[in-house]
């Protein structure tokens, strides 16, 4: 039995507007797991992914991260743990004025001094470090463009990349490929898998593809009007299943 | 229906020409209070004549001390700027809706600089030559507080608009506020950044030939000791220095930003 890296306990999250986005949400994940979150848009995954490094402040419930509550932490503990957590964004969100590099080097500040990384004061060692983490992704000639330069998929690797220079233990992806054509997304949940699997990350991705879901996750995790709905391996997730998850209203059908 | 078109559009009409009777009377009067009567519209045109004929030719007695001037005028300007750019920096920072530490700071800022932009520069040349004497300081404080008013609102307005995307990634991976605002915020700023600065250095170069009218140092003082002593051969030989600082400040800030322009076109290619 692998050991519990995450221990999601009565999670929840309101709105100021009253909207319960989640409800009560108990998961737990084990080291080295892949799982991936579908569900319909609007269901809470995407607030349930931003609450776990509190880029979205829970309302209320325990986050245990290596035997400690994410929760609980103040700014600056929160600042250190955030390094041990990569996070993928849809949107990639990388400086796009700035090289690829630079956008992979980024991945370190929080491991800076704060001077020394406001400055962008990295030394040989780091850099070298970059471009042999660009390298593994496969964009060691897009090392000194500048991010903007490059497809989505592209840029959605430097992003891959950047998280991977955090030498994180978990890596968060929220909606990683979609904004991207299938064949990007491919390639972009390949180098994903390959990078989990080679550095043994614990990954969580939301995805709204139910079939990249069946093909990448080792667990699926069902979240419907902020709660789970399905948790299991891909083998047990059936096309009833899938269908009640995607289905408008609220079934009664308990995990 | 058509009648109130109808009714409507007389309403207009009347109220327009009711808008140009006032702003015809107002003229008038405002002719006859500051008195200004045609004979004497006339008078002055008669020493307008007498002015420009001793202005030509454009001479000076004095080639090294209106040269240091210019020069001096081009330092309180650039000096001006820097100062006020780098106060503008941090000021926008904390005033930008999406950046500040505290609602209510940003607001007051933003008032701050509002109420800075409104004083004119000359009238804070004055202020300053009161505060620390005659000479360059109160003129590159006068420009820099005034840069300081438009240069947080614009850098403000240009932060407010930045894609908060990247500073979610950078706090996801531990980064902290400065870190993100240096390392993320400004380089995707630094094109709005450049450009406005660029124009606010031309713009302090046109103010700066004018503070040493009052005394804040610079080639104004030099135009202002001829025309006193009615040299305006002299007058306008310091017109034209002011002239060629002026043209030559803008045609240094366009190839600067063109500059700026085609290295950034160069990166994409």
């Amino acid at each position: 039995m692998m050991e519990t890296i995450l221990e999601i306990r009565q999670l929840k999250k309101t709105y100021p507007d009253g909207t319960e986005a989640l409800k009560n949400i108990n998961l737990s994940i084990k080291r080295g797991e892949f799982i991936v979150i579908i569900g319909p848009s609007g269901a809470g995954k995407s607030t349930f992914l931003r609450s776990i490094n509190r880029l979205s402040e829970p309302t209320s419930g325990e986050i245990i991260f290596h035997g400690e509550d994410i929760v609980k932490a103040n700014r600056a503990k929160l600042r250190k743990m955030r390094r041990n957590i990569g996070m993928i964004f849809q949107g990639f969100n990388l400086v796009k004025r700035l090289p690829t590099v630079r956008n992979v080097l980024h991945g370190k500040l929080g491991y800076m001094s704060t001077w020394k990384g406001a400055l962008g004061l990295f030394n040989q060692e780091e850099v070298e470090e970059a471009l042999s983490i660009l390298e593994r992704v496969g964009l060691e000639d897009q090392a000194f463009k500048r991010a903007d330069e490059l497809s989505g998929g592209q840029q959605q690797r430097v992003a891959i990349a950047r998280a991977i220079n955090q030498s994180p233990s978990i890596i968060l992806a929220d909606e990683p490929i979609a904004s991207l054509d299938p064949n990007s997304s491919r390639v972009v949940m390949d180098y994903l898998q390959k990078a989990c699997q080679e550095e043994g990350f614990t990954t969580i991705v939301n995805l709204h593809q139910v079939d990249f879901a069946k093909e990448y996750a080792d667990r699926i995790v069902g979240i419907k009007n902020g709660e789970i709905y399905f948790d299991g391996p891909v083998k047990e997730l059936s096309d009833d299943v899938i269908q009640s998850i995607y289905a408008k209203g609220k079934e009664a059908m308990p995990v | 229906m058509i009648k109130n078109k109808e009714t409507y559009r007389q309403q207009k009409k009347v109220q327009n020409s009711i808008f140009t009777f006032l702003a015809f009377a107002f003229f008038i009067f405002s002719m006859l209070q500051l008195n200004i009567v045609p004979e004497r519209i006339v008078r002055s045109i008669e020493r307008l004549g007498y002015i420009f004929g001793n202005m030509f030719p454009p001479v000076t007695n004095e080639p090294v001390s209106l040269f240091t001037a210019a020069i001096e005028s081009i330092q309180v300007a650039i000096l001006g700027t820097i100062l006020g750019v780098i106060i503008s920096l941090f000021l926008a920072v904390l005033a930008a809706k999406n950046l500040t530490i505290s609602p209510y700071l940003g607001y007051a800022i933003k008032g701050f600089a509002g109420f800075v932009r409104a004083v004119p520069a000359l009238i804070w040349a004055l202020l300053f030559i009161v505060a620390v004497g005659l000479g360059p300081t109160p003129g590159i404080l006068a420009l820099a507080i005034n840069s300081i008013g438009m240069l947080v609102k614009v850098y403000g307005e240009a932060l407010e608009e930045i894609d908060m995307g990247i500073v979610e990634a950078l706090e996801s991976a531990g980064a902290s506020k400065v870190q993100v605002i240096l390392q993320g915020v400004f380089p995707s700023v630094m094109k709005a950044f450049t450009a406005w600065s660029l124009f606010r250095l031309d713009v302090n170069i046109r103010y700066s030939a004018i503070l040493g009218v009052v005394g804040a140092g610079g080639i104004g003082w030099e135009l202002m000791k001829a025309a006193q002593m009615s040299r305006y051969d002299e007058a306008l030989m310091v017109t034209i220095v002011i002239f060629g600082m002026v043209m030559s400040a803008e045609v240094l800030s366009e190839y600067m930003k063109k500059r700026a322009n085609a290295a950034s076109a160069q990166a994409l290619n």
